[in-house]
């Protein structure tokens, strides 16, 4: 902040005209204008644009939302488990398998996209934590060639998420066979060892927020972004998962630069 | 409807306000509201708390700056028409007049000013949304202001002929 006699900058006479001047400035200001008139004239200008600006707009604010535009309309299209979504979804995952379903004239309504993957992983979860030997088929040290061993079998381009900023180092991952085809899954470990495991599998489902469910003492998260289905598992503490998730989740969006991969 | 509902569904007509002024046309801007609302709807979870109208014109201004950068060619820059600008000072050919100078000025001071003097966010404020120093939204709003002016000055034929 500018001493009080300070010179008044041209920083200032912005922050004169958008109000935010501290009150103890305001005198040297105005005393700075009344004796450059060509700064008060450019102050003038800025003023004239501003009350442009909002007479040309500030009517948008006012006139009624239009329909596209309601949340109830944009929830409903966008909605993942309306039960014609949810039914597409899972004829496009099972392609062959669901006509057990539709054979026997279920009355059972078709799994979602969301309980086959959230089911899928968690048991994986479960059978793999609990491995000391074996827990993983390829070592994290091994990471760009896991990745893309991974990626190769789904198809996609899968990230393993560094996750070393809230402590977890990644064990390693392997292939597994999923609902939909191969996944990928990736083990990482707490210093306490405490394992979290991130699946991930191909879906055609469309873009979702994300999903708690547990069972037990595990807990998991389910999203889905750009045609691939995650699931973030570990044990039941909501919070702590939704910071897991939401670190992996950055690091695959790649809203955080990606970290080159040292090997 | 959650607070978070509610709090996104208030910033609606100030989001429509501030996209028509960021996009110059009507149905680009309601298309650029309504991805920002899909957005936004759909991570509730990644939003942790703080303001959610800050948070919306972030979105709202990413997704912008993707469209542009998207686009084949940049905005169509405006010439100066030596017989275009009306000497009258009738409120369409002054709404007119903004309209274009806006539109020449380069995506991020457009942004910084419209976020300043249009929604009335703070310096700091608009620092977060738009990523960077608030050292740098005032140079933004500084060269902004600057470039309207000359546009503006250059507009009216009646100022050049004094000189």
């Amino acid at each position: 902040m500018s001493h009080r006699d300070s010179p008044v900058t041209e920083d200032e006479l912005h922050v004169y005209v958008d109000g935010e001047l501290p009150a103890d400035r305001l005198a040297a200001v105005e005393a700075w204008l009344a004796s450059h008139p060509e700064d008060a004239v450019r102050i003038a200008n800025w003023r004239a644009q501003a009350e442009a600006i909002r007479a040309r707009y500030s009517g948008l604010a006012k006139e009624p939302i239009p329909e596209r535009l309601a949340l109830d309309r944009i929830t409903r299209r966008g909605h993942v488990w309306t039960a014609v979504a949810a039914a597409a979804a899972v004829v496009a995952f099972f392609a062959g398998g669901l006509t057990g379903w539709v054979a026997r004239g279920s009355s059972i309504p078709p799994p979602t996209a969301f309980e086959l993957f959230t089911t899928d992983a968690l048991q994986a979860h479960k059978l793999y934590i609990g491995e000391v030997r074996h827990p993983v088929e390829v070592p994290g040290i091994e990471r760009a060639h896991l990745v893309q061993w991974l990626s190769k079998r789904l198809n996609a381009q899968l990230r393993a998420p560094n996750l070393e900023q809230i402590g977890l180092k990644l064990v390693g991952g392997r292939l597994l066979p999923g609902p939909t085809g191969p996944a990928a899954f990736f083990m990482y470990e707490g210093p306490s060892g405490d394992r979290f495991t991130l699946y991930c599998g191909t879906t055609s489902a469309v873009q979702s927020a994300m999903r708690y469910h547990s069972i037990e003492q595990t807990g998991s998260i389910y999203w889905v972004d750009r045609d691939l289905a995650y699931v973030l598992s570990g044990p039941a503490d909501r919070e702590q998962l939704l910071k897991v998730a939401q670190a992996a989740y950055d690091q695959i969006e790649v809203r955080t630069p990606p970290v080159a991969e040292k090997m | 409807m959650s607070s978070f509902r509610q709090g996104i569904e208030a910033a609606i007509p100030a989001l429509r306000r501030y996209s028509r002024a960021l996009t110059r046309d009507a149905e680009t801007a309601d298309d650029l509201v309504q991805d920002t609302l899909v957005r936004a709807l759909r991570s509730e979870h990644l939003f942790y708390g703080g303001d959610v109208r800050s948070w919306l014109y972030t979105i709202l201004t990413n997704l912008n700056r993707n469209r542009l950068r998207s686009l084949a060619r940049r905005p169509i820059l405006q010439s100066i028409e030596d017989n275009d600008a009306p000497n009258s000072a009738g409120p369409e050919a002054g709404g007119r007049d903004i309209e274009r100078a806006l539109a020449q000025l380069v995506d991020e001071q457009r942004t910084a000013l419209l976020l300043v003097v249009l929604e009335g966010l703070s310096y700091r404020e608009v620092a977060e949304v738009q990523g960077v120093p608030i050292g740098t939204v005032m140079s933004r709003l500084s060269r902004a202001r600057a470039q309207i002016k000359d546009y503006l000055d250059g507009a009216r034929p009646a100022l050049r002929r004094v000189k």
